[in-house]
């Protein structure tokens, strides 16, 4: 008796769905495993992980107020990777929209006024969008790969970072801590919408969702960014050019890169060198898992959520170690770049005996 | 007549996912025949081989090699044994030379003069020419199915798969392998030979056996046949080539290429040099050429895909369009087919409706404002279904789930409906059987009479001396002067065709020198 691997012809839809909900049960009986193996109880570490932020009332606006920047950068992310455009400096392109809007914040200190907001908002994503381009020219240009050069530069807005709010950008009442002065109320969106709880980015994320969903199913544009990406050759042929679809999914993340990042400086009112997250590398996750479809991503970024808030839940509780998210949010990564091979084939058992049953991939 | 066959298949089968491929096939093959296995694409030949070389084996049923049952798990099994096989596509390393392409094929080590000499007895047997230095880049395609057919020949087989082996020869070549397969086969060599081209397998072969359906429906002697016959028992029903009566063409210029020059998109390209033709409307142009002498350059050239530096360079009915994209010129009326169908043609991936996006937009009226016409491409693709017989469940199939030569038709009938003002194909038929290929054949002679301009690209001069009505050879990126169908014959056409790449053959008749 053997396993055989056969080639789907069309790849399965249904599978497409349930591979990224099987990788998270998977990741949980594996996640269990690993824990009571280390010494700790399992059981409980993933409950406390993935089901108490969910049952939780009061962990709720947790989830929420994680979950919109990584559906925000997600989104961005997801569209390039339907032209196998790879953005992976999502979290360069996060910072240095913040940037951008602490530019704006410093300039209109003592103004009031209703503009000021969507000033920031402006400048972070048009920020962000233009340090995609770099990674943009260098690849149209030059022919080189955006995975390297993109990542490249997130190390590049760091050291930036850290230059202005420990340099130019140091406020000046903050006894010499390395970080920006406060933003004024004009600068800031409330935390909650009315008494609901929900936080504004959450509304913001949501609205993203059903625009990006718009433009990758109905329009021209998303239709070759899926062409580009499944057959460069075939979409040149129907007259989409590739060089401008790389410019434009690269910019559009890094927008919505950039608007993430503004979004969370409102949040948490100031810059300071714990400011970068790690939510534009965890955003690929969900983008992946997602399945690069924007009601996936929307789904996949509260699971993801879910994984920061448990994890802390977790290292108060059972004492696990303040690296389990992390651990989680990979383990994900390859249970669901894993599931893949699921999508394309099928898997059969076989109780013939015959050596000559090997399907070839 | 007790003569033990070399290969013997009994009652053959072969399922893949909702489709049999292979249903109780029987055939047997005797030492020193040439045998040819004849059906429609997708008529389970493809698979049948494949089984007997190891790379999928059968479901149910037996292989019988030389009276004794056999397994064939894999292709070095197969090898063992005895059998080679001569695949449609090469599979070489183009900056490799050709001892270094042999070695990397063969299944144990051998030193590199050993090889060396071993090719050059070979070769010197078979009458095969081939410097084993060279590199393959700088091969024309003929001499690479050397490559394959002195690499198959080494481990001295008793059985020699070839499958579709003249597709991308001269006729001149042609005749040279028939009389290497001849040689092997009067030495007791047996062939088993693939093909849709009738008449050689009428020249060839002493049998045949013909698949209908994974089915074999006939088993012949091809030389008491006619290619017609055959193509009947192929196809189940009565053949009918369209006939294209002599038409006088006074139609206006609708296409003309004035002095289009190109640099080679990359180091294994050709470019082209000072193309110039006109085609009126009405007119069926033909341009013949071995693969690989600028044709898929040319044909991206004038579908927009690689830009000129001149807009002149191309006119669409008096429209300069050499600096304008694919887009533009087909809202002009330019439209395009290229050779590769899945991957260029066509998005595997996609939709049929989605693929009719994909070029019709504009000229259809799928796009408003950017958005998609959804409905609209589903009617178009329905439509295009319909009108060309294309065999799929609708438009909401995948285009890769579709066989070649449907996949063909779909994509034939989604530029045809576009009524294009000028319509350029690359192999319109390439990989595609009889049936389809004549339905094809007829669209694009109903186009020009629709008082469309044609252009055929096509690599089966057959095939373009059926269709059309004046012709041009291309030949290292060099069209020759064109001539009426009429005037010309084979083996003119086959001397300005050359064959190898560096040196063109003829001088006095080359291709400038051609007048009409």
């Amino acid at each position: 008796m053997r396993l055989l691997l056969e080639k789907r012809r069309e790849p399965s839809r249904t599978m497409l769905v349930l591979t990224p909900v099987l990788s998270v049960i998977v990741i949980m009986v594996l996640g269990i495993i690993i824990f009571d193996g280390l010494g700790y109880d399992g059981q409980q570490a993933v409950w406390e992980l993935f089901f108490t932020p969910v049952l939780d009332v009061y962990k709720w606006r947790d989830v929420a107020s994680k979950a919109a920047p990584l559906i925000l950068i997600a989104l961005g992310l997801s569209l390039g990777n339907q032209a196998k455009i790879w953005n992976i400096g999502a979290e360069g392109q996060y910072i240095v929209g913040a940037l951008g809007a602490a530019g704006i914040a410093f300039a209109t200190q003592s103004m009031t006024g209703f503009w000021i907001i969507p000033l920031m908002i402006i400048t972070g994503m048009v920020c962000g969008a233009l340090y995609a381009g770099i990674p943009a020219v260098l690849r149209t240009r030059y022919g080189v790969s955006e995975v390297l050069s993109s990542l490249m530069f997130v190390y590049v807005s760091l050291q930036l970072l850290s230059y202005l709010i420990t340099g130019p950008w140091k406020d000046p009442d903050g006894h010499n801590f390395p970080q920006t002065a406060q933003l004024t109320d004009a600068q800031l969106l409330p935390h909650e919408l009315g008494d609901s709880g929900i936080p504004p980015g959450l509304l913001i994320a949501l609205i993203a969702t059903i625009l990006f969903y718009v433009l990758v199913a109905r329009t021209i544009f998303g239709f070759s960014v899926r062409a580009i990406g499944e057959a460069p050759h075939a979409a040149r042929y129907g007259g989409f050019s590739s060089n401008g679809i790389v410019w434009a999914t690269l910019m559009i993340s890094g927008a919505m890169a950039g608007l993430a990042g503004v979004l969370e400086l409102m949040q948490l009112t100031r810059l300071n060198l714990g400011y970068p997250s790690g939510y534009g590398f965890t955003a690929i996750i969900v983008s992946l898992l997602g399945r690069s479809h924007p009601v996936g991503v929307f789904i996949a970024g509260i699971v993801l959520a879910i994984t920061y808030v448990g994890g802390q839940v977790a290292q108060t509780v059972v004492h696990v170690p303040n690296a389990t998210a992390g651990l989680f949010q990979a383990l994900l990564l390859f249970a669901i770049l894993a599931s893949d091979l699921l999508v394309r084939y099928r898997v059969r058992l076989s109780v013939s005996s015959s050596p000559a049953k090997g399907t070839r991939p | 007549m007790s003569v033990t066959p070399r290969l013997e298949l009994i009652d053959v089968s072969k399922r893949f996912p909702g489709v049999l491929a292979n249903d109780r096939v029987s055939l047997s093959v005797k030492p020193g025949e040439i045998h040819a296995l004849l059906g429609e694409n997708g008529a389970g030949k493809s698979t049948l081989v494949k089984m007997i070389y190891g790379i999928q084996s059968p479901d149910s049923g037996s292989i019988l090699w030389e009276g004794q049952e056999v397994r064939i798990p894999h292709p070095r099994a197969a090898r063992r044994l005895g059998v080679g096989m001569v695949f449609q596509h090469f599979s070489l390393f183009e900056a490799m030379d050709v001892l270094e392409n042999i070695a990397l094929g063969l299944d144990s080590a051998v030193s590199r003069k050993q090889l060396d000499a071993e090719i050059r007895l070979v070769m010197e047997k078979y009458g095969l020419k081939l410097d084993p230095r060279r590199q393959i880049s700088t091969l024309s395609v003929g001499e690479r199915q050397r490559i394959e057919i002195v690499r198959a020949l080494l481990l001295n087989p008793r059985l020699l798969i070839m499958d579709e082996p003249t597709s991308v020869l001269t006729p001149q070549e042609v005749e040279d392998l028939f009389k290497t397969l001849r040689r092997l086969a009067s030495e007791g060599c047996s062939i088993l030979y693939i093909s849709h081209k009738l008449h050689e397998i009428v020249e060839l072969c002493e049998r045949a056996t013909i698949l209908r359906g994974g089915k074999v429906v006939a088993t012949c002697d091809p030389r008491k046949e006619t290619a017609r016959s055959m193509g009947e028992m192929m196809i189940g029903s009565d053949l009918r080539e369209p006939a294209r009566g002599q038409v006088s063409v006074e139609g206006p210029v609708r296409l003309s290429v004035n002095r289009l020059s190109l640099p080679k998109p990359d180091d294994f390209g050709v470019a082209l040099d000072e193309i110039s033709f006109q085609v009126k409307g009405g007119e069926i142009f033909g341009i013949a050429g071995v693969a690989g002498n600028g044709q898929n350059e040319l044909l991206e050239a004038l579908c927009g895909e690689h830009l000129s530096d001149e807009a002149d360079t191309i006119q669409v009915d008096g429209s300069s369009v050499g600096r304008s994209g694919p887009s533009d010129r087909r809202k002009l009326g330019l439209c395009s087919v290229p050779e590769e169908r899945n991957g260029h043609a066509a998005i595997g991936a996609f939709s049929l409706s989605d693929n009719a996006i994909l070029t019709a937009r504009s000229r259809m009226g799928f796009e408003t404002k950017g958005f998609i016409n959804k409905t609209g491409a589903d009617g178009f693709a329905a439509n295009v279904i319909k009108t060309f017989a294309v065999k799929t469940l609708g438009p909401a199939s995948l285009a890769g789930s579709l066989s070649g030569g449907n996949l063909q038709k779909f994509v034939m009938g989604r530029e045809i409906m576009q009524a294009p003002g000028v319509l350029v194909v690359s192999q319109p038929t390439w990989g595609v059987d009889a049936g389809s290929a004549a339905f094809i054949h007829q669209a694009l002679i109903d186009l020009a009479a629709q008082g469309s301009a044609v252009v055929v690209i096509s690599q089966d001069l057959d095939e373009l001396l059926r269709l059309c009505d004046r012709l041009s050879v291309i030949n290292l990126g060099k069209l020759s002067s064109p001539r009426p169908v009429g005037e010309v014959s084979v083996q003119e056409l086959g001397l300005l065709m050359g064959g190898s790449h560096g040196t063109p053959t003829v001088d006095a008749g080359g291709p400038h020198a051609a007048s009409a």
